[in-house]
């Protein structure tokens, strides 16, 4: 809260309650947060802890009939709750890039990779074919996947679940967005590639002052990646904090006691 | 060109398998043809000596291999009621039936795949609800009865058509296209109804899929979302659908044509099974396997060209 003239998105209470059963449910209490450029925030928590839901109001993906969503997200003086659908538009794949957690399923099956890295390029920018294809190789050698050519032209099936999490990662940041949201990216991965996509998130981060809003269920991977921590446990914030407080100091017992999940030995997966 | 090819050779082995099994269909059926030809009256002798004449006495793999090799050359042999060749009887029947099943799956292309679109993206809308009623009624109706109705009703109270006034296409390209409109109709009415169905679950099934999520992520409109990454994907069953169904009308069509009063393989088809005229059979048999596999050879290669996970060149 200190350097507010760069603050970039601004949540406020947010509250998310669910319809679709006889008594409503809510999923998310009172959520605050701000994100300053350049910064890379973790929100952690386990299943169930509302930590999903708050990443896909943010990237404007929960759209259901049958939830309520109250307060703001402001992202530039615009209210993502609120905005009509066409300003919403604007902002998803150009300013707030999103990461998901099955990079299995994530990718349509049927479309080259390339077509799908370009996309937000082909939406939100007038570059011509070529530029975008220029771009999108580019984007993939950026993730650090060899031999971005020949990939551009595969199909997701013929790729690993670590490259396809690369490609997944290269379409999200193809508009250079100020905030790249990555929802458990690293979860269906195993230990060593987990490891390739923090150290290629805090790169991305670095160069391009990406702020970063990744959520996860691990303390060790927050702990290594982002320099402040939400966290949550059944839909309310427990405790927020840079990480080293948290880590070094934790105030509330539920951090305390993720604290102490953390497995000691770092090969093992946590 | 290595898939293809594998699929030459595929089409190839099954029209053999076919064959061979029609052959020994007949084979083992009982009723001798030389006897129905001479009649019961006619003597032992003549009846052997036309026995021996048609090499009938000849053993199974002789003559199989015999009919087998003049097929190939185009002579279909002889048939045994009308004693002229078969590929006189049925060449120009074939494009009867050919435009029959064609027109009939050309409208079910044309009438299912939009309609299934429509109701899909305005699921639970009313007209959502209209087209599940009349899908259930669609396909609870035969497509012999739909054909009834449709004569009924086309044909006799809107006069359409006329109800057994069937143009020759040698006659008349335009009348006859005309004419097998409502026929065709009556066969591709159940397959719509179903085709209908299955794309509407299908997308329904897609749209819940995490590729979607991602594809919203982006900035898509809902209709680039439902264009660019939903319809191919749900197009993937309706296609292996249509490939199947297609064998479907083409037996359908027998039916049809008996109802429409059409001259196609079906009447020659039906008589010839009673009057045991097994090279006709045998030989019309052939050809509607042809038709149907070669459909299926094209419907393996669009199905290849939109879902890349099916096995590709390499």
């Amino acid at each position: 809260m200190t350097e507010i003239q760069n603050l970039l998105l601004e949540v406020k209470n947010l509250n998310i309650e669910f319809h679709d059963h006889l008594l409503p449910e809510t999923v998310v209490y009172d959520f605050d947060l701000s994100v300053e450029e350049g910064e890379i925030i973790g929100i952690v928590g386990e299943s169930g802890s509302g930590k999903s839901m708050t990443a896909l109001a943010i990237a404007g993906l929960l759209s259901r009939h049958d939830m309520e969503k109250r307060g703001q997200i402001l992202y530039d003086g615009t209210d993502l709750l609120t905005c009509p659908r066409s300003q919403l538009r604007r902002l998803q794949g150009k300013e707030i890039g999103m990461v998901f957690q099955e990079p299995m399923t994530s990718l349509n099956p049927v479309k080259r990779i390339g077509w799908q890295v370009e996309e937000s390029l082909r939406i939100h920018t007038q570059m011509t074919k070529e530029e975008r294809k220029k771009t999108a190789i580019r984007l993939l050698e950026s993730v650090e996947l060899t031999d971005a050519e020949k990939i551009y032209k595969l199909y997701p099936h013929e790729l690993s679940g670590g490259m396809r999490q690369r490609v997944m990662i290269a379409a999200a940041i193809a508009c250079e967005p100020k905030i790249l949201i990555a929802d458990e990216p690293t979860t269906a991965l195993d230990v060593t590639i987990q490891a390739q996509i923090i150290k290629l998130l805090k790169k991305i981060n670095e160069e391009k002052r990406t702020a970063i809003l990744f959520i996860s269920h691990d303390l060790s991977l927050v702990s290594r990646l982002c320099e402040k921590v939400v966290v949550m446990q059944g839909g309310y914030i427990v405790e927020t904090g840079s990480t080293e407080d948290i880590f070094m100091h934790p105030k509330e017992e539920y951090t305390k006691k993720l604290i102490a999940a953390i497995p000691k030995c770092e090969k093992k997966q946590g | 060109m290595k898939y293809i090819g594998k699929k030459v050779i595929l089409m190839a082995a099954t029209l053999i398998v076919v064959s061979f099994l029609v052959f020994l269909s007949f084979f083992v059926m009982s009723g001798d043809p030389a006897t129905s030809m001479l009649g019961t009256q006619a003597t032992p002798d003549r009846v052997e000596a036309l026995r021996e004449e048609m090499g009938l006495n000849d053993s199974f793999f002789t003559q199989y291999f015999r009919w087998a090799g003049s097929f190939l050359k185009g002579d279909m042999g002889i048939s045994y009621s009308y004693r002229i060749p078969v590929e006189s009887m049925i060449a120009d029947k074939i494009p009867v039936t050919l435009a029959l099943t064609g027109i009939a799956f050309l409208m079910l292309i044309v009438l299912a795949i939009p309609l299934g679109i429509y109701i899909a993206k305005y699921a639970g809308g009313i007209a959502d609800r209209v087209i599940y009623v009349l899908n259930q009624i669609m396909m609870a109706i035969p497509p012999f009865f739909a054909g009834i109705l449709i004569t009924f009703l086309f044909g006799r109270i809107f006069k359409l058509f006329t109800p057994g006034g069937y143009v020759s296409y040698k006659d008349n390209f335009g009348q006859f296209i005309g004419y097998m409109f409502f026929p065709a109709l009556a066969i591709a009415l159940p397959k719509i109804a179903m085709a209908v169905k299955l794309l509407r679950s299908s997308v329904i099934g897609e749209v819940k899929k995490d590729y979607v999520r991602t594809a919203f992520s982006r900035g898509n409109r809902s209709n680039q979302v439902f264009y660019n990454h939903i319809l191919k994907n749900a197009l993937i069953p309706v296609i292996t659908f249509l490939g199947m169904t297609l064998a479907d009308m083409v037996a359908g069509s027998i039916i049809i044509e008996q109802v429409f009063g059409i001259p196609g393989l079906g009447r020659i088809l039906l008589t010839s099974i009673s009057n045991r005229d097994y090279p006709v059979v045998e030989a019309i048999i052939i050809c509607m396997a042809f038709i149907v596999v070669s459909i299926n050879f094209i419907v393996d290669i669009i199905y290849q060209l939109i879902d890349p996970r099916i096995s590709t060149e390499e």
